[in-house]
């Protein structure tokens, strides 16, 4: 069976709102062959600082899952691009639309 | 195979609540630019979205009148983008649940919404090439 291909649109505060299961959730289907991206909209984008210690990113990174943040988010919070930690790019909305318009599974959280 | 997909995005958000709706609606936005086709459907409090008798106010902590309030309304912002599909070539077929808008009176909605049941989600879903569900916590 072809592996799948899985959009995962985190939008809540990774500070209010525990993000672990996303991520393992993500890591999980890694490991089964899938193609994962994260994407982080709204408060999730508060995740993608440099020097966030509990972003839980570093694990995504180690299990190759795709991590993106809408820029109009980050510049809604004043997060500059030379803040991102290097495992996450910005990106604009439009990346979601391509990946639903090419058939990716998606859940929004 | 065409670039151009049909796609249904399922809202739950009342307006004016929660950011949510903000980025539903620039999905939306950004589908439509880009000439996909675009189903929505509205239940629970979403149904208000569209709700025509929507009013800006003022704002007197701010010193503005409504005007210069300039506050976006939802009800607005749907009614630009069912003009952006037509403008565009497509379409944006925007079903709020009947029982959900008979709970709340909000029965009068702007131009080119429509009012439905379940079975249009069921029957928007069948006929998508896909379908993001954007729920309330």
């Amino acid at each position: 069976m072809a592996a799948g291909r899985s959009v995962l649109i985190a939008s809540e505060d990774p500070f209010e709102h525990d993000a672990s299961r996303l991520h393992a959730l993500a890591i999980q289907l890694r490991r089964a062959g899938h193609e994962v991206t994260l994407f982080l909209v709204q408060n999730a984008v508060l995740a993608a600082r440099a020097t966030c210690a509990r972003s839980g990113l570093p694990a995504l990174r180690e299990a190759a899952v795709e991590i993106l943040a809408d820029d109009f988010s980050l510049r809604e919070r004043g997060i500059a691009a030379l803040e991102l930690h290097s495992a996450v790019n910005a990106a604009p909305l439009y990346v979601v639309i391509q990946l639903l318009a090419a058939g990716r599974k998606a859940l929004w959280t | 195979m065409s670039d151009r997909k049909v796609l249904t995005f399922v809202l739950m958000d009342a307006p004016f609540e929660s950011a949510r709706t903000s980025t539903a609606l620039r999905l939306i936005q950004t589908a439509l630019d880009r000439g996909h086709a675009v189903n929505v459907f509205a239940y629970e409090g979403a149904v208000a979205l569209a709700f025509a008798q929507q009013k800006a106010h003022a704002n007197a902590v701010h010193g503005c009148n409504a005007q210069e309030e300039n506050h976006p309304l939802p009800s607005t912002w749907i009614a630009e983008l069912i003009a952006t599909a037509a403008a565009a070539g497509t379409r944006l077929d925007w079903v709020n649940c009947g029982l959900c808008v008979d709970e709340r009176g909000v029965n009068e909605a702007v131009a080119g919404v429509r009012r439905g049941s379940p079975v249009d989600l069921w029957t928007m879903a069948q006929a998508s090439d896909n379908v993001l569900v954007i729920a309330t916590r």
